[in-house]
């Protein structure tokens, strides 16, 4: 047993840190939250020359294979600077669902730019306000011809193709649909985050591709989401320590009533109890972490415990540490409200709190047999 | 990272699943559990006899030298052991403080002669241990203790009080920090012994809890006589061997209620219905279920990730802290809501009537005390913020003036 990264893992992180600590400062977030920018393209090129896309996909499909650790370490970085690419669409969701659910062929054609970053692909789920699933999705699909809206799609502007969840004749199918050209009415959503955009994509009679595996791709889509959500997971955690990091500091360097804001117990106490927030989360995220890389029954359940934590660790650091600033945390120019609103974006990117509760219920109470007592967590 | 066992591992882990399937109970199998921390003289013998097995099987000291019955196992190990013995109904409590705070003091100060004679017969039940630390005028200011120690020759004479401490009454050694110095700063002027409690001028008084248990005690010494051979470290050291042991209370866990667990809640809401349906399918009570499901989760890997460090031969650091913490108030926290979901009838404080043989009644006046034993939730918040965090320390008046010139009242 052993409950913490490989040596190869840690130096990568190390090396991932100093790189985007010279790359993405709060400037470059800036430059997307303002609008001057839809993503930081050069950022992005960058860690494409760095093989940080190609990192868990398998070799046969122009992937480096290092396997998931490495990704969840890069996701951690990444979600320490609130990297403004379109790393989680287009790889934790796109290329996993074509891993996961398409045809050998499809594989071949589509996974290959994904991992060299000369495309970008993200995934259409989300159907507007209230919880998508299976019961609800209204966009359909018929003879490979797609009719309905999806909203929001992150970064459905900048995506060259977009994997989308649509009704038909075997249940859920997932189907290509390549962005570029007009054949897709897509249009840019005013959010409060900080990084990404949001579009909203109208098909009416747009041609599309079912990824190839026969059936229900529902499963597959719920498999993909949970092993988004861990790597999402470390992202959170990324932003937990940071939001920590800046609140501390700054209350150590703060002087209020003749002392150090930090020496009062009202804020230290405040920020203990966001460290017991952080090394929850992270400890549920390792566990899940590991869930990925095994492939093992409890993936599910690891994902969700993950999920639920980080959300909630990420809230509170990210509300917390604009408290701790005071006024000057409330003003555009003080970075604390971009993690605040990062927080929230990722809180509900792949379904709320409230959702992924229920989902870890769901897991929790199927498994009551006295053998998965004896071997469970 | 890899949550696996090595094959080393999962050897050794099938070897302890076949000890406890022999020799004890599954919970939820076993009889009516003892949530209230009383010790009779049954729980006693059910007790001592349960680690004396556990002994003579190996399993008491699993990373302890072979010579006092131990198995000189990596740590890890410990953790395979703990998370086996955690699915049984075992009845450890009384050697908690003992084998988990005052012994890796005893082995870290104590010559090998003295630990040869106090270290086997602890792991094998013979003896009980007590930790004589707080006292009516230091409990969270622990160096504020007044229990004088004056040396007389070969001898130290004890006089003074102590309170809060769990199972004396049972207890065959003690593990003292007492004054020996009263005209230095206060945490320069301690040391450590180590008492037979047995002695004459030990007087024992047990304290009535609000939950209506007994378990811990005020004990009085009046002209105690103890042998410079068992002071534990140098003479004005006793802080820093008070910080060994109460480092450990925080990994361990010391005598903490941590019932009712998340499996409480559960069995609870699979008893009980909210309006139609059984408690666990509302969506109200899933979401307090699932958020602490999450926080135990997180906190029991988090001990794990504490202990690879420990097999590494890391320290234990302040970030065990959490734990207990956590636990703690989660405790309190379910208690309180169990009671809730029970509406009126949750009143009852009868094993015929009460679900779970009143688990959640005897946890919810029980709790509070889990909150303040071994740390209060602020000093362990204090704890994570100077020691975790680097924040500044609070501010001091007493900390730089001798002892016997701090005003009192």
């Amino acid at each position: 047993m052993n409950f913490e990264f490989s040596e190869e893992s840690l130096m990568l992180r190390d090396q991932a840190r100093n790189f985007l600590g010279d790359r993405c400062s709060p400037k470059v977030v800036r430059q997307v939250l303002e609008g001057n920018q839809p993503y930081a393209e050069s950022l992005w090129r960058e860690m494409a020359e760095m093989g940080w896309m190609a990192a868990a996909i398998p070799e046969e499909f122009g992937g480096a294979g290092l396997g998931y650790e490495a990704l969840c370490v890069i996701a951690q970085e990444l979600g320490r600077v609130l990297a403004p690419v379109p790393f989680s669409s287009s790889i934790y969701l796109a290329s996993e669902a074509i891993l996961a659910a398409g045809s050998n062929e499809q594989r071949h054609a589509l996974i290959p730019s994904l991992a060299d970053g000369s495309k970008i692909g993200t995934v259409a789920l989300a159907e507007g306000i209230g919880e998508t699933n299976a019961d609800t999705i209204a966009t359909v699909a018929h003879n490979s011809v797609l009719n309905g809206a999806k909203w929001p799609v992150q970064d459905g502007l900048i995506a060259d193709f977009a994997i989308v969840v649509a009704r038909d004749e075997q249940g859920i199918g997932l189907y290509l649909v390549h962005l570029k050209g007009d054949k897709v009415d897509s249009s840019s959503i005013s959010t409060f985050g900080p990084s990404h955009g949001q579009s909203k994509f109208v098909f009416n009679k747009t041609e599309a591709e079912r990824l190839g595996r026969v059936g229900d791709h529902w499963p597959i889509l719920q498999s993909v989401i949970d092993r988004a959500a861990i790597l999402t997971a470390f992202e959170q955690i990324g932003g937990v320590e940071v939001c920590l990091d800046m609140a501390r500091d700054y209350a150590k360097g703060r002087t209020v009533f003749g002392r150090p804001l930090a020496s009062f117990q009202a804020i230290k106490h405040k920020l203990a109890d966001v460290f017991v927030e952080l090394e929850i989360a992270r400890s549920n995220a390792y566990y899940g972490a590991w869930a990925l890389s095994q492939e093992t029954s409890y993936l599910p359940r690891a994902a969700a415990a993950a999920r639920v934590s980080a959300t909630e660790a990420y809230r509170i650091a990210s509300k917390e540490n604009i408290q701790t600033h005071g006024g000057v945390g409330f003003t555009w120019e003080f970075d604390c409200h971009l993690y605040y609103r990062h927080a929230k974006t990722l809180a509900l990117r792949l379904g709320g709190a409230r959702f992924w509760m229920n989902r870890l219920m769901d897991h929790l109470e199927a498994p009551t047999s006295a053998e998965e007592r004896m071997n469970g967590f | 990272m890899d949550f696996n066992d090595t094959p080393e591992e999962a050897a050794f882990r099938l070897e302890v699943r076949g000890f406890l399937k022999a020799n004890a109970a599954l919970k939820g199998t076993a009889g009516p559990a003892n949530f209230r921390g009383e010790i009779g003289a049954a729980e006693l013998a059910a007790a001592k006899a349960w680690q004396a097995t556990k002994a003579a099987a190996g399993y008491a000291g699993i990373t302890l030298p072979k010579r006092w019955g131990g198995r000189e196992a990596p740590a890890i190990m410990q953790v395979i052991y703990a998370q086996e013995e955690e699915k049984y109904s075992v009845p450890t409590g009384v050697f908690d403080i003992g084998l988990g705070m005052c012994l890796p003091s005893v082995i870290h100060y104590a010559d090998p002669e003295l630990s040869d004679r106090l270290v086997p017969s602890a792991l094998r039940g013979e003896e009980i241990w007590c930790q004589l630390f707080s006292e009516p005028a230091g409990g969270s200011d622990l160096a504020a203790l007044r229990t004088r120690a004056e040396r007389a020759g070969d001898e130290w004479i004890i006089n003074g009080q102590k309170i809060w401490t769990s199972g004396a009454h049972l207890s065959d050694w003690g593990l003292l920090v007492a004054r020996t110095d009263p005209t230095v700063s206060k945490h320069a002027g301690l040391t450590v012994f180590i008492v037979d409690m047995k002695l004459p001028g030990i007087e024992i008084r047990p304290i009535h809890q609000m939950s209506g248990a007994s378990h811990f005690n005020e004990v009085f010494f009046t002209n105690l006589k103890i042998p410079d051979a068992y002071r534990l470290g140098e003479v004005g050291k006793g802080w820093r061997v008070s910080l060994t042991t109460l480092m450990n209370e925080r990994l361990t866990g010391g005598f903490i209620i941590r019932r009712p667990d998340i499996s409480d809640l559960v069995d609870l809401c699979r008893l009980l219905t909210v309006g139609d349906r059984p408690a666990i399918k509302a969506d109200g009570v899933r979401q307090r279920i699932a958020a602490w499901y999450v926080r135990s989760q997180g906190i029991k890997l988090t001990q794990f990730r504490t202990l690879t460090a420990l097999s590494r031969g890391k320290e234990p650091g302040p970030e065990n802290s959490i734990g207990k913490l956590v636990n703690a108030s989660m405790a309190q926290e379910i208690a309180d809501y169990g009671l809730d979901l029970m509406d009126a009838g949750g009143l009852a404080m009868d094993p015929e009537l009460a679900p779970l043989n009143m688990l959640f009644q005897e946890a919810f006046l029980a709790t509070p005390g889990s909150r303040i034993a071994g740390g209060t939730d602020e000093i362990l918040r204090n704890i994570i913020a100077e020691r975790v965090l680097e924040m500044p320390a609070d501010i001091r008046v007493d900390k730089n003036i001798p002892f016997n010139q701090i005003p009192t009242g």
